[in-house]
């Protein structure tokens, strides 16, 4: 461990500012782009089983009027 | 069986043909010259009118004026004849379409490119441009601006079946301007202190030959993918 | 020789490899960044001259280097996708660009952070910064070019074949921008020496370019298997993974 104390490690010599602006944005936009994507998949995922019922329910109607 | 026309043919066709549909719209002609003027015209006013300062700045602004003002005329290279189905028709008959693209781009740099070089000495007085320097400003427009055309066009070739393609095409092609600006810029600063500025004028010369090679392939596939 | 590689044209084959492919890539993209940031905030030694902020380097470099390498690795695509005609590496194209695009503001952001209290400026046009901003444009051009088209199959032909044409100008971009730099020197050059890096820095960097390279590997296919499910939503085989959860 480089640190002495939990303080230090924050402070980072008087650095900490930069430092932690550095990590800390590198680690929004690295997650934001990793739950933008996940997000896309489930939306995806949504939109395709809602067609499906979609079609289920038309099909349905379909047969009842066909009846 | 349909007479078959030489490849100078081709190009000399689709060249004047260019031309004398240009100079039917005088107007159109006359506008990237003005803008050029007035983008001049603007940057004393904004920074002052201090000799000195305008003499040191004078290569950039009249390069970055040419940049933009080259971005402007180049959404009217193709986008007449996507409208019209002329660009279509290109497309499809049996003659290179590269050979054609070059012809378009070669009239094209003739209408908006030329005028800028010609005018040169004119700019240079209003931004107190350095004498030695002319000739090397003169050499760079010469090299240059057929370079941005053809870079241009691929960027207008790639949005002139698009609604706002206008802007998307800016942004597309100046990242790929700026290495010719660093050179032509260069070249003048160096000539403006009586230095020898012809390394800079042949790496220049260099991308504007590749650019007349490469670039014709690169439009031709992007107006194909543009048409369909 | 290739024979082995047809079946992954086809787009549930496709997607079944990125589904293989995903677990490895996310477990090691998992453990190599938090070992590497904590070895690179917590372990490393400070830097004789930089002190603490030099550990900025842990997320800059790797950053950097995989901004360029998933350019790089989009044109292949590209070039992939219009010599054999392949629908799939233009997704490909497509999946890559926002998570380059990301990769590279993430080093500008920390090179500006690193550049603030080693030459006091927020921003310098040194040569790697004014790149690294003209790379970050030409993947803007990218996204917003396929985003431009209304017809899909048109856009991932178009921004294929501007990403072939920007992949080609980078190399003169760089070398010209270089060029300006060295002339137009600034006051002072604090460049950290990364070729004579100490070991005990050269291996946490090392973890973290891993790390980086796993992540951009994890979100590229997670992108394209959702850009694959896009095209390919009204097929059956979607329809019945879909149903099966």
């Amino acid at each position: 461990m480089q640190f002495d104390s939990f303080a230090d490690f924050i402070a980072m010599g008087g650095y900490g500012f930069y430092v932690w602006l550095s990590f800390g944005s590198c680690a929004l936009i690295l997650l934001g782009i990793l739950f933008s994507s996940l997000n896309d998949t489930k939306r995806i995922f949504s939109s395709v089983k809602q067609q499906a019922q979609r079609e289920e329910r038309i099909k349905k109607a379909k047969q009842e009027a066909g009846q | 069986m349909v007479k078959q026309h030489s490849y100078w043919q081709l190009f000399s066709a689709v060249f004047s043909k260019d031309l004398k549909l240009a100079f039917r719209q005088r107007a159109e002609i006359v506008n990237p010259i003005l803008f050029f003027l007035i983008v001049i015209t603007l940057f004393p006013l904004a920074i002052g009118p201090e000799p000195g300062l305008l003499a040191r700045m004078a290569p950039g602004i009249i390069w970055v004026a040419a940049l933009l003002s080259t971005m402007l005329g180049l959404d009217k290279l193709f986008r007449d004849d996507y409208h019209d189905g002329t660009l279509e028709q290109l497309i499809a008959s049996s003659y290179p379409l590269p050979l054609t693209v070059l012809a378009k781009v070669a009239a094209h740099w003739v209408i908006t490119g030329l005028p800028l070089v010609l005018m040169t000495p004119v700019f240079a007085l209003l931004l107190n441009l350095e004498s030695s320097a002319l000739l090397a400003t003169v050499l760079t427009l010469l090299l240059g601006t057929p370079l941005l055309s053809f870079i241009g066009a691929i960027g207008a070739g790639l949005t002139v079946g698009l609604q706002k393609g206008g802007i998307l095409m800016s942004l597309l092609v100046l990242p790929l301007y700026i290495p010719v600006l660093i050179f032509a810029t260069s070249a003048i600063d160096t000539s403006s202190m009586e230095l020898a500025y012809s390394g800079q004028l042949a790496i220049l010369g260099a991308m504007l030959i590749v650019a007349i090679i490469a670039a014709p392939i690169a439009i031709s596939s992007a107006l194909k993918v543009s048409v369909s | 020789m290739w024979k082995w590689l047809h079946p992954y044209a086809k787009a549930d084959r496709a997607y079944q490899l990125c589904n293989t492919l995903l677990p490895y890539f996310a477990v090691v993209t998992v453990v190599c960044m938090i070992v590497g940031w904590v070895w690179g905030l917590a372990y490393a030694p400070a830097d004789y001259q930089q002190k603490d902020s030099y550990r900025i380097i842990f997320i800059h470099v790797p950053s950097a280097i995989l901004s360029m390498g998933a350019y790089s690795s989009m044109a292949i695509a590209a070039v992939i996708a219009l010599v054999w005609q392949l629908r799939n590496a233009e997704l490909a194209v497509i999946a890559i660009a926002p998570v380059g695009a990301c990769v590279t503001a993430i080093a500008l952001i920390t090179g500006a952070a690193w550049g603030k209290p080693m030459w006091g400026a927020w921003w310098v046009w040194d040569a790697r910064l004014t790149s690294e901003l003209i790379l970050l444009f030409l993947y803007l051009g990218v996204l917003s070019l396929y985003h431009a088209f209304e017809d899909k199959k048109a856009a991932g032909r178009a921004a294929c074949i501007l990403a072939i044409v920007g992949v080609i100008n980078l190399p003169i971009i760089h070398f010209s921008v270089e060029w300006w730099n060295t002339l137009h020197q600034g006051a002072t050059i604090t460049k950290f020496d990364t070729k004579a890096i100490d070991p005990s820095m050269f291996w946490p960097l090392m973890v973290n370019i891993v790390a980086f390279a796993g992540f951009v590997g994890v979100v590229t296919l997670i992108r394209l298997k959702n850009e694959i499910l896009q095209r390919e939503k009204h097929r059956p085989w979607v329809r019945d993974m879909v149903e099966r959860g």
